[in-house]
């Protein structure tokens, strides 16, 4: 009896399962480090609004795009945030799957920090130091012409103007955005110093890649997974330690660990919003244009979204440790974002 | 006989040198394994109370929430100006300015927007809900002025519970030495206190630590538990009476079974997987929705509930089943009348642990998009929802300092359904387990 009553109840669920087609809230796929700023604007969407709060989440950029461009339809993401710009591939991916137009909403930047414990001194490196720390062959000549596995093991190794200390820096797993970003602006910035890589760029760019983007797997590298919160936990536990993390985790935790200085300037609201810290890069979201006006609210999302109070300098978003762009920027983006420009590649 | 006996030195007062060494040794060999035994058991306990002791003693403040009592005056002419009395007029009211008005009255010499703007960040960004909800539930407030703990910012809180030092520069934490001075101002006059946050339990997920609560999740694990039961109860408990009582014994069952026995050991991320590709892509049903992780989950326990089952119906002696055919009754009805009924307690225990282990995972729900920021309490199985597991998760990745202690709080709940829910399989256990 109670056998049959049960499955009854399953079949009754199926079959309301069908029924409900129609979406009323928005769905938003995406990077983990957009993520923090669109869940704000999302939750301050759903309070100040008529509408329901978009539901988020967070896949990484990669992910997020490969959902968004999977299809039009109810069951397919509205809008998708990443950490990068969208990839040509990815553009002919949506545009195979029927994902045509697409607008581009740049909403601020972010910063790489290279952090330690207060308890240690802050440090003042370059992009060079860095590239010559983590990657996995370094040059084994002046101009990088040759290469070697890396055999430096104390920062003072590389140049003794670093401390006497080892080598040894956490940092998020290949499949971070944060990951490809550092190895991106960092590694690959202190690579290009080298006259030899640098012309390797021209013959063989899928070398050039390896060799600058490649980080060293002998343990001077920590892999400490996705969760910024438990770098800074270890790099608190352990002074000579180094962590790379977003910088909203610097700024939410400057009373236990400290940025270096890359280039002399130290990664700062400021610095970075003016452009002169050297590892910052864009945030991006992407907006699906034939689900405006299927699933209610979009437009008002993106209007909430790059309203002062939401993106400016004294927005709520600027509290949570995003970077705005520059004044002049704002006003344009804004417009084209709800215009839905289409995305120019 | 008696040459044994002295060749093995039993009867002999004077036992041999060699034989007293060995005895020693074995004696020795003995009281070490022990050991290991206890050492074991130490470890391990004393790694559970490490445990424990560190979530309750991060999470334990979590239930408290500061607030700073303020006199407000709540405007007609920023509520409803017209006087018109409409509930929706007076839900849309500028609710946000009155709080920030009680707080400049507070504060009387603060002039200039920066300053002043630093004196509301004392304060949640939730508190217009907070007041609209008070005049939502009582209209005749309008145009009075009440003494209201208002909701303290999570910077204010973590100051206020020792989480952010006030000895460390200014320039290192969130909040400013004026604003600290302000605090202290307010705190002399009995104007800042700690009270136990029923937010915690009632609202859902919020980017504002201070306001995020622990309701939304529970809710999303409940309707996915509800699917979960009602697809593996029936199907583990049909499975597991046709495969013991009723199925041949061929190459076909001892198949099935192996299968079965290797599904129990499958990780769970697969699952999620299997998930993603037929529910969401070829059948098509909602994702983040707590059915489609009720299903997967369901795919999850149910080796563990057939597996437990047949342990369960395999206890039953084989006397009861041939004394009920004996008098006549068929196969089913011996199934129906006897087998079941008393397996029943075995196979509920199974359940319940299965149960407590899905209610746990996280990995398979990654897949199918329930690893998501979801502010709205679920209705149903089908709305967007999270689970407690997965709330615990993205807590743990905020980077706001006071989503720590929350990842602790909302541990030690996790952690009290489980405890319930063995204490029930338990319970049944005990209760109406037979024993022949």
């Amino acid at each position: 009896m109670t056998i049959k009553t049960c499955a009854m109840a399953g079949l009754a669920v199926f079959a309301l399962a069908t029924a409900a087609e129609a979406r009323d809230q928005i769905r938003i796929v995406g990077s983990s480090t957009v993520f923090p700023f669109s869940t704000t604007v999302a939750e301050q969407f759903g309070k100040t609004s008529d509408f329901k709060t978009p539901v988020v989440e967070s896949t990484g950029s990669g992910g997020g795009l490969k959902l968004f461009c999977s299809g039009l339809g109810v069951e397919h993401p509205d809008m998708t945030n990443a950490s990068r710009r969208i990839k040509e591939s990815e553009v002919e991916l949506c545009a195979k799957n029927g994902v045509a137009d697409i607008t581009e909403v740049k909403v601020g930047f972010d910063g790489i920090v290279v952090a330690n414990s207060k308890e240690a001194e802050q440090s003042e490196i370059t992009l060079r130091h860095l590239f010559l720390a983590l990657a996995k062959d370094v040059p084994a000549n002046e101009d990088g012409s040759e290469l070697m596995p890396n055999p430096y093991e104390n920062w003072s190794d590389i140049d003794p103007s670093l401390p006497n200390k080892a080598i040894e820096v956490l940092g998020p797993p290949p499949t971070s955005g944060t990951r490809d970003a550092f190895a991106e602006l960092a590694l690959e910035g202190g690579c290009k110093t080298f006259e030899g890589i640098k012309a390797m760029k021209k013959e063989d760019k899928k070398k050039y890649k390896a060799v600058c983007h490649a980080i060293r797997e002998d343990g001077a590298y920590v892999e400490a997974g996705e969760n910024d919160v438990l770098i800074v936990q270890k790099l608190v536990a352990n002074p000579a330690a180094y962590g790379v993390f977003g910088f909203s985790f610097l700024d939410q935790s400057a009373d236990k660990v400290q940025g270096s200085k890359i280039g002399g300037i130290e990664p700062t609201f400021e610095a970075i919003s003016d452009g002169s810290y050297p590892v910052s890069r864009s945030l991006y979201f992407y907006v699906k244009d034939a689900h405006v006006g299927v699933i209610p609210g979009m437009v008002e999302f993106i209007d909430e979204f790059t309203s002062e109070s939401a993106w400016g300098p004294d927005g709520y978003l600027a509290d949570k440790g995003l970077i705005p762009l520059p004044d002049d920027d704002r006003g344009t983006v804004r417009d084209q974002a709800l215009n839905l420009a289409p995305l120019m590649m | 006989m008696a040459d044994i006996a002295r060749d093995m030195d039993i009867s002999s007062p004077g036992r041999s040198e060699s034989y007293e060494l060995r005895l020693k040794r074995r004696n020795a060999t003995e009281r070490r394994f022990r050991m290991y035994g206890v050492i074991a058991i130490t470890l391990a306990i004393s790694a559970l109370a490490v445990l424990l002791i560190t979530i309750v003693s991060k999470g334990s403040s979590a239930f408290t929430q500061a607030h700073i009592l303020a006199e407000v005056f709540f405007d007609p002419a920023e509520i409803d100006p017209d006087g018109t009395g409409d509930m929706k007029v007076i839900a849309k009211g500028n609710y946000a300015l009155l709080a920030k008005r009680s707080l400049y009255d507070l504060f009387p010499e603060v002039e200039g927007r920066r300053d002043k703007r630093a004196l509301t960040r004392i304060m949640s960004s939730g508190t217009d809900l907070q007041l609209r909800d008070m005049v939502l539930d009582d209209p005749s407030l309008i145009g009075t002025t009440q003494p209201v703990w208002l909701l303290a910012s999570d910077d204010v809180d973590m100051l206020w519970k020792g989480h952010i030092s006030r000895d460390v520069p200014e320039s290192d934490r969130p909040i400013s030495d004026q604003q600290v001075a302000w605090l202290d101002q307010l705190a002399e006059q009995g104007q800042v206190d700690r009270f136990f946050s029923t937010r915690f339990f009632s609202s859902g997920d919020s980017r504002e630590p201070e306001l995020a609560g622990i309701w939304g999740a529970v809710v999303g694990s409940f309707w996915t538990m509800m699917v979960c039961l009602l697809l593996t109860v029936p199907v583990g408990v049909m499975s597991a009476i046709y495969l013991e009582e009723f199925a041949p014994k061929n190459r076909w069952t001892d198949l099935v079974e192996v299968n079965i026995n290797n599904l129990a050991a499958v990780p769970s991320i697969v699952f999620g997987l299997l998930g993603l590709a037929v529910f969401l892509n070829f059948f098509g049903f909602p994702r983040s929705a707590p059915l489609v992780g009720g299903m997967v989950l369901a795919l999850m326990t149910l080796p563990t509930i057939i597996i437990a089952g047949r342990a369960a119906i395999k206890a039953v002696p084989p006397s009861i089943r041939e004394a009920a055919l004996g008098v006549g009754a068929s196969k089913m009805q011996v199934v129906l009348h006897h087998v079941l009924p008393l397996a029943m307690p075995g196979m509920m225990t199974g359940t319940i642990i299965g149960m407590a282990q899905a209610l746990g995972e996280t990995a398979p729900l990654l897949m199918i998009g329930m690893v998501a920021f979801i502010v709205d309490i679920p209705g149903g199985p089908l709305d967007a929802a999270t689970a407690l597991p997965v709330q615990i998760y993205i807590w743990a990745d905020s980077p706001e300092r006071a989503f720590v202690e929350k990842t602790s709080a909302a541990i030690m709940i996790l952690l009290g359904f489980l405890i319930t829910m063995n204490a029930v399989a338990v319970f049944l256990r005990k209760r109406f387990e037979r024993r022949w």
